[in-house]
């Protein structure tokens, strides 16, 4: 959809310093104001979907800076983009669409520079109410992370300057007279939107706009007014007077993540969020922005009203930063590493879907997830095997909680004796929970994150049974197998849509599995011993669910493909590469039972 | 040393009765003066005035307190961490104080979990351990083995998603047996424990051995036997991600054949039950 379409879309002119800026509103006039500062080379399009979702709760204004779009360019070009002239017109705006109420301001690239200008000068001081970055620091910030960098330059800090000073390469050629112009006029402007599909996935829609040659070629006199001035003499009082929200794409090819070291120093007030995506996050990852932007924003505008100084302290759990205000779906969540890696995502603040066989489990463990940190947590009792209720499932969570961002497919029962004496009964039940219940999870819930097209992350749990065969285990070790192998073949294939896919392989942990798994050839009383004998040998072991779940919220982080979590998962997966004679050798063992 | 009790109405009980409560209002008259900045020194240290200003001389060990994440025992590995440190109490933090005084010759040990201010999460632990008093008390009274009242135990907590932390105590005790001590002029301590209720304590482990029972309430298998007649101290312990509460107090049990005299509480008018009531009416 494009910007013009958007139901309820208010255009009007604001004319300042001779320039006459195309502004465009949304939603509730009454409402507390959020204003968006698009970037380069870009117009407010680049806005359109997060504008829309921002609509629903707040009053949204975004402009064309001066020169982009439909707003006037300044003459001549030259000293016409300065941060001062910027400032002028950010003012203008904020005072025609919110005259006697601070803003809250939002920027991505280029307007997150100008949005850092604004956020730190006198004049603004009382129009601001918060500001969010994205994508492009202060070139204040920037000035003196260069010159403490060269001042005392060890190894690591030289290899910061030389990373961040290749990501800048368009800096330099911006700063040639007329090619860029030329270019951007020329076959750049013309290939430019299929290089952004290509290079940062963005769908294509109604962005870039046709101003986009324009727009680019005015634009580079942002960087021709600025950069050079401010990098070599950086303002010493460049203090954020408003809070900060800190949004940080983890992959972005233009700006490395260790610019925002120390940012404390300038923002007191700083809130931290990294997001693993690309560089133009405001396409593709609009979802996250908006539900991000409202949080940040309803957060300070009810510590307004109370009189309180910031919203709640954030989640202090590791990785808060990424998994704020997710969607987490576990399954078999009622106990051991389901349970546990339920509560790890609820300390990084995320919303939990705890869904187990055992009703009763699932909703204490939303319970206990709400109490240390989830902002809300539900329980929902569903047998993983039962692919209608898997599919009913998904709609509900679809439709009642929003799309899963992350995934975990843990639910799984044990198996054990030999092949000859395990039933095709037996067989089944295995396949059905271990192999079904994945394949269920992934089909639904992993199309519902491919078709939304804003990434996301599935987990499931194999096992290091998955690659070391054993007499012991042979329905339970095919079953992890095949989601070993599952996992990774969906990576591959979902690749190319953000979303990674990783296998957990844990090794011996001292979980409830051991105290409910099956005994194939065994009688009762037979199978009560030997599930005791496991259990306690397990206890003995006594490697906690939690590190487990440590490692899965890690292997989430960094997309990690196949994690063994125990020494002993380590050490069979290294054999089962270099050595797999001696992990056969091991199989032939009879387990102490 | 004293002969099995009998029933709830013999008279030895009043003893334990009086300085178990001792302890527990000193928990609370410390636990009221308890405000940020207090080290877990300072909180042992006014736990010991206040009850040696009361007449107590001998301990069956030292007070403890444990702030933060210490009450779940967060990392905790040899014994020496169970001392108090000079963690500070910061507001929201849950604490514990643990004290085993003797007075008059008779002994108590207690456990007493409390909050700085609000922590919802503090409060559930604290609620959910009365599930716990009454599964200890129903089953010892059908006369299970200790083994396996500690294994329902703990199963009770991982049902509840909690993580058993008296398994962090030495030899993973949920309870131990306490009994008269001696009255001794001087009554010399060994890492903070009483040498004469040490004494008690060995004797009854060298008598239990023999007999086929042991004054330590383990999930080993050395405490693979029913309860044994006496009183025993017993603490309950949850521990939540950096979260901990417990209780600890004295359960008697008898040789009685009805099965209401053959095991009890000693008191129930305790803080912690007194909350449970509490929130029961609210409710």
């Amino acid at each position: 959809m494009s910007l013009q379409d958007v139901p309820g879309i208010r255009e009007r002119r604001v004319s300042t310093g001779g320039i006459e800026l195309c502004v465009a509103e949304l939603g509730d006039e009454t409402r507390p104001t959020v204003v968006l500062v698009h970037g380069y080379p870009d117009s407010k399009e680049v806005w359109t979907e997060v504008a829309e979702q921002l609509a629903e709760q707040w009053h949204v204004v975004l402009y064309d800076v001066r020169g982009h779009g439909r707003s006037t360019a300044p003459t001549p070009l030259r000293g016409g983009f300065t941060l001062e002239k910027l400032t002028d017109d950010f003012l203008a705006v904020a005072d025609a669409v919110s005259p006697d109420r601070a803003v809250h301001l939002v920027g991505h690239d280029w307007g997150s520079v100008q949005s850092w200008e604004f956020a730190t000068v006198k004049r603004t001081e009382g129009r601001i109410a918060s500001f969010t970055s994205m994508s492009g620091p202060s070139l204040d910030h920037f000035g003196h992370w260069i010159k403490q960098r060269m001042s005392r330059p060890t190894p690591r800090r030289v290899g910061q300057l030389l990373g961040q000073g290749a990501k800048s390469w368009y800096v330099y050629m911006l700063h040639t007279p007329v090619l860029p112009e030329l270019a951007w006029r020329g076959p750049l402007g013309k290939r430019w939107p299929r290089i952004l599909q290509r290079l940062e996935s963005v769908p294509a829609g109604d962005y870039p706009t046709p101003s986009l040659p324009n727009d680019a070629a005015h634009g580079a006199w942002l960087y021709r007014d600025n950069v050079r001035a401010r990098l070599r003499r950086p303002r010493e009082d460049a203090f954020a007077h408003v809070p900060v929200q800190l949004i940080t794409p983890t992959g972005d090819i233009f700006l490395s993540e260790r610019l925002y070291d120390q940012l404390e120093l300038w923002a007191p007030q700083l809130v931290r969020r990294t997001l693993p995506a690309k560089h133009w996050v405001p396409r593709t990852r609009p979802d996250q922005l908006a539900s991000w932007i409202s949080e940040f924003v309803a957060g300070i505008e009810s510590a307004q009203v109370d009189g309180r100084p910031l919203p709640d302290p954030a989640p202090t759990g590791a990785h808060a930063d990424r998994f704020g205000g997710q969607l987490v779906l576990v399954t078999g969540a009622a106990g051991g590493i389901g349970r546990a890696t339920a509560f790890a995502f609820a300390e990084a603040g995320a919303r939990v879907v705890a869904v187990d066989r055992d009703a009763e489990g699932a909703a204490r463990t939303a319970e206990m997830a709400r109490l240390i940190g989830s902002p809300a947590a539900w329980g929902e009792a569903v047998d993983v095997s039962d692919e209608q209720a898997m599919e009913k499932l998904a709609e509900k969570v679809a439709a009642e909680y929003g799309i899963v961002d992350v995934l975990v497919n843990n639910a799984g029962i044990g198996l054990s004796g030999s092949f000859l004496e395990t039933t095709s009964e037996e067989w089944k039940n295995v396949l059905d929970v271990n192999l079904w219940g994945v394949i269920h999870g992934c089909r639904l819930f992993g199309k519902q994150m491919a078709e939304r097209g804003q990434g996301g992350h599935i987990v499931n749990t194999a096992s290091a049974a998955a690659y070391q065969p054993s007499r012991a285990l042979p329905a339970y070790s095919t079953s992890k197998a095949a989601v070993l192998m599952l996992s990774e073949c969906l990576r591959a294939e979902l690749a190319e849509r953000s979303i990674g896919v990783s296998a957990i392989c844990p090794g011996i942990v001292n979980t409830n599995i051991t105290a409910t798994t099956r005994f194939a050839g065994a009688d009762a009383a037979e199978e009560k011993r030997l599930q005791k004998r496991t259990s306690r040998l397990y206890g003995l072991r006594n490697y906690p669910p939690e590190k487990v779940a440590d490692a899965i919220v890690e292997a989430v982080v960094h997309n990690r493909a196949v994690v063994p979590v125990t020494p002993e998962a380590r050490a069979a997966r290294f054999l089962s590469r270099f050595g797999p004679g001696a992990l056969r050798g091991i199989a032939r063992l009879k387990p102490p039972l | 040393m004293a002969s099995p009790v009998k029933d709830a109405t013999a008279p030895e009980l009043q003893g334990f009765r009086e300085v178990q409560r001792l302890a527990y209002a000193c928990a609370e008259a410390v636990a009221a003066r308890l405000e940020p900045g207090v080290t877990e020194r300072e909180a042992a240290r006014m736990q010991r005035e206040w009850l040696r200003e009361r007449g107590v001389r001998d301990w069956f060990h030292l007070p403890f307190a444990w702030f933060g994440d210490r009450t779940a025992f967060a990392g905790f590995k040899v014994p020496l961490q169970f001392f108090p440190t000079n963690r500070k109490l910061e507001p929201g933090m849950p604490f514990i104080l643990d004290m085993a005084p003797v007075y008059k010759g008779f002994t108590a040990d207690i456990g007493y979990s409390g909050c700085l201010g609000l922590n919802p999460l503090h409060d559930k632990l604290l609620a959910d351990l009365e599930a716990h008093r009454a599964l200890i008390l129903r089953e010892v009274r059908e006369r299970r083995s200790l083994r396996e009242i500690y294994e329902d135990v703990e199963r009770l907590m991982i049902r509840q998603g909690y993580a058993n932390r008296h398994r962090a105590y030495p030899f993973g005790v949920i309870a131990h047996k306490i009994d008269r001590v001696a009255e001794r002029r001087w009554s010399p301590r060994v890492f903070g424990f009483g040498t004469q209720s040490l004494k008690g304590l060995v004797s009854d482990a060298l008598h239990g051995h023999r007999d086929g029972w042991s004054p330590l309430w383990s999930p080993y298998s050395f405490s693979d036997h029913p309860p044994q007649p006496g009183l025993w101290a017993v603490e309950p312990h949850l521990g939540f991600r950096g979260t901990g509460a417990k209780f600890e107090e004295i359960l008697v049990v008898t040789d009685s054949k009805d099965p209401e005299q053959s095991a009890f509480w000693l008191d129930d008018d305790l803080p912690h039950v007194r909350r449970w009531a509490e929130e029961r009416v609210a409710a």
